[in-house]
């Protein structure tokens, strides 16, 4: 039997202070407020790069997800850990995947930038990181009452490594197309000149903290719905401890980089309308729980061969499209005009799927 | 006597719900479960140590993994 080390408690506790560590520093090295990772952010970033939302201020070809992607692919090919699979009701996850990328983009965030806007003193992420657990919990009543998308079937390796193929294209387009001082387009891909979408560390320290976090992921099984998840349906902290260390690394790591700043009112990209920090992570929460992981775990998947896992992440790549094309989106001024239905929308597909989609 | 729990195909947390179920319910006190994740079989693993069951054996055959649990 070989034990695999990142599975173990000392494992999940190195990878979260890893991810700890690289998060503030990113920020540190150029990417945006509190947003050394956002997964949601990022993968909004990438839809605007390509043209699938015109959001000005948040377009940029993100080279952590690709590294996140790639790093995952890297791990499970050294570990005999590739299994390229699929079928299990990929539109459905396709369709959560829209939702929460909306209800992220309510909140303005992640789970894994839920934990560093808190790290960096913005309070307003606690209501968010309720919200989330409340999302989640709603997802554990489903799974308990016997919710369950079906077994996916093993495909052909092509089609476990087309999402990693698709992650590599978008390497080289930004190699092909790079950013061109002072012009928001180069040729096919759209860049941003103000914003969060204009803040970036340099491409290849992006990339590489992107490879050491997927390859780190993919052996842990790092997953910040996973620990809540685990939390409530078993009592099982194994998860979880990841999910603190994170925590309480980045609060140190913004310390001594100088960039602890508490309080609620002027965190960078965030508002503070508590319910709807609140509402928009329980949504978001609801539809990583019946999708069986967060944001950053679902493109570890997907660089494993789950195919499922890669349709989620697409499914959030368009839900960005639709978040800032139908004005869903907050900003720091506050929710979007249509935001709030897009929330009670996407509370009643997200209830109506965990309600119709059970087994026996 | 032995009750197998197929949960192949299905991913977290589903072969932990389906392996917490079987414990619960009286009668056996082996089972055999089939997963194809290394993930599930690490997560099936951990459950059954937090219920103080213990894994006696994890055949690989193929892509697949046997776990072998007493209670």
């Amino acid at each position: 039997m070989t034990k695999n080390f990142w599975a173990t408690r000392t494992g999940i506790i190195v990878v979260g202070a890893a991810i700890g560590v690289l998060a503030p520093l990113l920020q540190k090295l150029g990417n945006p407020g509190n947003m050394g990772i956002c997964v949601a952010c990022f993968e909004r970033d990438i839809s605007g790069a390509l043209g699938f939302h015109r959001a000005a201020v948040v377009q940029y070809m993100r080279p952590e997800i690709i590294g996140f992607v790639l790093g995952s692919l890297a791990a499970a090919l050294a570990f005999k850990d590739f299994r390229p699979r699929t079928g299990s009701a990929p539109f459905v996850r396709f369709v959560l995947g829209v939702f929460a990328m909306i209800g992220a983009l309510v909140f303005l965030g992640c789970p894994w930038r839920a934990l560093l806007r808190l790290a960096g003193g913005d309070l307003n992420a606690i209501l968010g990181l309720a919200g989330l657990v409340f999302g989640i919990w709603i997802g554990t009543l489903f799974l308990k009452n016997g919710y369950n998308l079906g077994r996916t079937q093993k495909t052909h390796i092509a089609a476990g490594l087309l999402m990693p193929v698709v992650m590599v294209g978008f390497l080289v387009l930004m190699l092909i197309f790079p950013q061109i001082d002072g012009e928001p387009k180069n040729d096919i891909l759209f860049y941003s000149l103000k914003g969060p979408g204009a803040m970036s560390a340099p491409l290849i320290i992006s990339l590489v903290a992107g490879l050491v976090i997927g390859f780190l992921a993919q052996r842990s099984r790092f997953c910040t719905m996973g620990s809540f998840r685990d939390l409530l349906l078993f009592r099982q902290v194994h998860l979880f401890t990841g999910v603190i260390t994170l925590l309480v690394v980045a609060g140190i790591a913004n310390l001594v980089l100088g960039q602890f700043n508490m309080g609620f009112e002027n965190q960078p990209v965030a508002h503070t309308l508590h319910l709807w920090n609140f509402a928009g992570m329980a949504l978001a929460g609801l539809a990583f729980a019946l999708a069986g992981g967060c944001p950053g775990r679902q493109l570890f998947l997907a660089g494993e061969g789950d195919g499922d896992a890669a349709v989620f992440v697409f499914g959030m790549i368009v839900g960005a499209g639709f978040a800032h094309n139908f004005g869903l989106a907050s900003s720091p001024a506050g929710v979007g005009p249509h935001g709030i239905a897009a929330v009670i929308v996407g509370f009643v597909v997200c209830l109506a799927i965990g309600m119709s989609m059970r087994k026996q | 006597m032995t009750k197998t729990i197929d949960a192949r195909g299905l991913s977290c947390p589903q072969p932990v719900l389906m392996f917490l179920e079987a414990v619960k319910s009286a009668g056996d006190t082996e089972f055999e479960v089939l997963v194809d994740t290394e993930a599930s079989k690490e997560n099936v693993s951990r459950a059954a140590e937090s219920r103080n069951c213990q894994v006696t054996d994890i055949r690989e055959s193929g892509d697949e993994y046997h776990l072998t649990i007493v209670k």
